[in-house]
């Protein structure tokens, strides 16, 4: 038992993270908390690819005369490319809600659907 | 070559900003002068492929497993011929239809985002490694959420955000499934992962890749109960924005699907070691018969068009699910018809709204007074989406019934033909409303010409290419050739 | 009086570490990314201490716009230069240099220069829309 815990650290740590992320980005009422919820679901993929390319006894993927095996870089150039992905999308999303704000003056999502249901219910009205 | 595919609408992005320095009305002759290149490319292409069979291409000079290649074979063919021309077609639609929605200040931003979400959407058509289709999801679904949050109402900014939240996790768990791929072969090309993979598919490695891969596309696919996303995305982004997503941005998922599911995995793993198959079917059914029905129940025409297109989403999955030749090619043939349709339908919403600034339905009484060529297009349309013969719908439709008999899942025909009728329920709605004689006599008071041209060439073909059906015929069986021979 | 003071000596010293993580991507951690993110940092600092008045007069918006721009045609440009020298999209080796590993250390270096300066012009962009008082 103890084996199936410690031996898979990575992976339970990853999980971990994830399910986290998840709650956050489901479970919040604030549209800046879904945002932090996101960045860490998405932290977490980060951390299971790069602990799956570590290598027994290898050392890190950067040129050295004194090294004799290297983990693996593929997992390494993967994640930057992520990296800059997860924080692009933070930047539009983060953009998106500048522009709520400025909008509907609130960032929390029940007041913004009630507005918008009072909007519905307006414009029924004006018909 | 095909690099160029890519490298021209990404170096127009780029430009553009630059040329909206100079004049604000710039950058739409820049867009349609590169839209227009990329599409003449893309028939040449197409055809020294059906010549020649299939074309590699791979960057940096580095050999099939180490470097990134991209592949053209027949069944990116016919999804590159389809989306560069739905893409040309509306940017000619796109230049009096957006004057009214944006600013003229951000025209330069918008031509520049649209012609990116171009790149994207040709990225994931034309590439052969899996990480590279991750990145090119990614870059199409960034174009996407700031396009959709242009739009005009407030609702637009919050459909955007949904949009971003939902896309994102659906992305994040193909990146998911892509690790796990990785971890099993070692390497990220597709044709070089089918081969290292079958000793291990009874692995749960692979089952777990397979799992997470599939759920991603399925959100960005918006099947039905991952579908939430796309009747607030469709329905408040600018017109011409909503009829470019609705015609290409979940067939590129399908594609992405069908890539996975025939070129990666092949087809003893998805019916054997997992019972996917019959998983997907009964999804598939639930997903054209719960799109149909909520149709139904919108009053905003350009609502009940995006919950129309979910209905749809599910016949194209019901072809893939069904996994023999006949509906994989009533699947693609499906994959062109609903684009050309259903671009066609959203911009004549697009042109009611630009003309006479009404969308829910019940106010569009007598409408065919003072629009009548519109209406004339609306009909011969829903002609198409209920699978009339002598249009393209037909053509899927009689595939995709076909192959269900060849397989014996008989069950499947009442449902797509209680889906036919109950589309055309919903569609003929608008045409007797618009058709009603009550309204008094009102002077013509068309689309400008510029967006009734793109119009009246799609509607055109959807006779002509039902007429003449050779054409979407042996495309597609092409395109069916290669996926169930490779 | 003390921060502005602080900043005003901090701030080359933080543009020369980025530029240094810029050429180092090659062979050790680093790229054109991470520099470019340091590079905007800088930028940031400044306007945080200084004001947006002054960031604006350092950095007017259409400057940054363009040379966001920029940095992405460089790179496509390495491209489209490889391919016209007769070899595929990205094949630095074929470029007219004395050998080809040298051709490739250049090609790489150029393309990390172009995604530094677009990425650090990202960052500038985005503070000034955030800070923003209105919505305009």
């Amino acid at each position: 038992m103890s084996d199936f815990i410690l031996s898979k650290f990575n992976y339970w740590a990853s999980i971990l993270l994830m399910m986290i992320g998840m709650y956050g980005m489901i479970a919040k009422k604030n549209l800046i908390k879904k945002i932090i919820g996101m960045n860490i679901f998405q932290v977490s993929v980060f951390l299971f690819y790069i602990s799956m390319g570590k290598v027994k006894g290898g050392t890190a993927p950067i040129f050295w005369e004194k090294a004799v095996i290297y983990d693996n870089p593929i997992p390494h150039v993967l994640i930057l490319t992520a990296i800059v992905v997860s924080i692009s999308t933070t930047a539009v999303a983060l953009s998106i809600i500048i522009r709520i704000y400025n909008c509907f003056r609130t960032v929390e999502e029940n007041k913004i659907l009630e507005t918008l249901a009072n909007d519905e219910n307006q414009s029924g009205n004006n018909q | 070559m095909i690099v160029y595919i890519i490298l021209i609408p990404l170096v127009t992005a780029i430009i553009i900003p630059l040329f909206g320095f100079i004049n604000k009305k710039l950058p739409f002759y820049v867009t349609l002068l590169s839209a227009f290149t990329n599409f003449i490319l893309v028939i040449r292409t197409a055809k020294k492929i059906f010549s020649y069979g299939t074309e590699r291409y791979f960057f940096g000079g580095f050999e099939a497993p180490f470097g990134i290649e991209y592949v053209v074979d027949g069944l990116n063919s016919i999804i590159l011929i389809i989306i560069s021309f739905m893409f040309f077609i509306i940017t000619v639609y796109s230049k009096r239809s957006l004057e009214k929605e944006i600013e003229n200040r951000r025209l330069p931003l918008f031509y520049a985002l649209y012609t990116l979400f171009y790149t994207g959407i040709l990225g994931i058509v034309i590439t052969g490694d899996i990480f590279n289709l991750y990145v090119f999801i990614e870059i199409a679904s960034l174009s996407s959420y700031t396009l959709i949050a242009m739009g005009q109402k407030r609702n637009a900014l919050m459909a955007s955000y949904n949009y971003l939240i939902l896309g994102t996790i659906g992305a994040t768990f193909i990146l998911i499934g892509i690790g796990y791929l990785f971890m099993a072969t070692g390497s990220l090309n597709m044709a070089d992962i089918k081969l290292r993979i079958v000793p291990l598919y009874h692995s749960k490695m692979v089952r777990t890749a397979f799992a997470f891969l599939t759920l991603g596309l399925m959100l960005k696919l918006a099947l039905f109960p991952l579908h939430v996303w796309l009747p607030n995305a469709y329905s408040y982004a600018p017109s011409a924005m909503g009829a470019l997503l609705a015609a290409t941005g979940t067939k590129v998922s399908a594609y992405a699907l069908i890539r996975i599911l025939y070129s990666v995995f092949t087809i003893e793993f998805d019916m054997k070691i997992i019972p996917f198959n019959q998983i997907f079917l009964l999804i598939s059914l639930v997903a054209i018969l719960a799109g149909s029905t909520l149709a139904l129940a919108q009053t905003n025409l350009k609502k009940m068009l995006a919950y129309s297109s979910i209905g749809q989403i599910g016949y194209i999955t019901l072809g893939i699910s069904l996994s023999n030749a006949t509906s994989l090619q009533g699947s693609v043939l499906h994959i062109f018809n609903h684009s050309l349709m259903k671009g066609g339908l959203f911009l004549i919403a697009g042109g009611i709204f630009y003309k006479l600034n009404i969308e829910n339905i019940y106010d569009m009484k007598g409408i065919s007074k003072r629009m009548p060529y519109s209406m004339a297009f609306f009909v011969i349309l829903t002609l198409s989406m209920i699978g009339m013969p002598f249009t393209v719908g037909f053509l899927s439709k009689w595939y995709l019934i076909l192959g269900a008999i060849e397989v014996g899942r008989y069950f499947v025909i009442p449902i797509i033909v209680i889906s036919s009728l109950l589309s055309l329920i919903y569609l003929w709605r608008l045409v007797e409303i618009s058709f009603n004689s009550d309204v008094d006599k009102k002077e013509i008071s068309e689309m400008p010409v510029s967006m009734m041209v793109p119009v009246i060439i799609i509607s055109l073909l959807t006779v002509f290419l039902g007429v003449f059906s050779d054409i979407p015929i042996s495309l597609s069986r092409e395109a069916v050739k290669i996926i169930l021979g490779s | 009086m003390i921060i502005e003071f602080i900043t005003r000596k901090m701030i080359p010293f933080i543009q020369l570490y980025a530029l240094y993580v810029v050429a180092h991507g090659d062979l050790g951690p680093g790229g054109g990314f991470q520099g470019g993110v340091i590079f905007g940092t800088s930028i940031i600092l400044y306007i945080i201490v200084f004001g947006m008045e002054k960031g604006k007069r350092l950095l007017p918006l259409k400057i940054t716009d363009f040379l966001g721009s920029l940095g992405v045609l460089i790179y496509a440009g390495v491209g489209i230069l490889c391919i016209v020298f007769g070899g595929e999209y990205l094949e630095y080796t074929k470029l007219p240099f004395k050998n080809p590993h040298l051709a490739a250390h250049l090609g790489i270096f150029a393309i990390e220069t172009g995604v530094a300066i677009t990425v650090s012009a990202v960052m500038v962009v985005f503070i000034f829309d955030i800070a923003r008082k209105k919505d305009v």
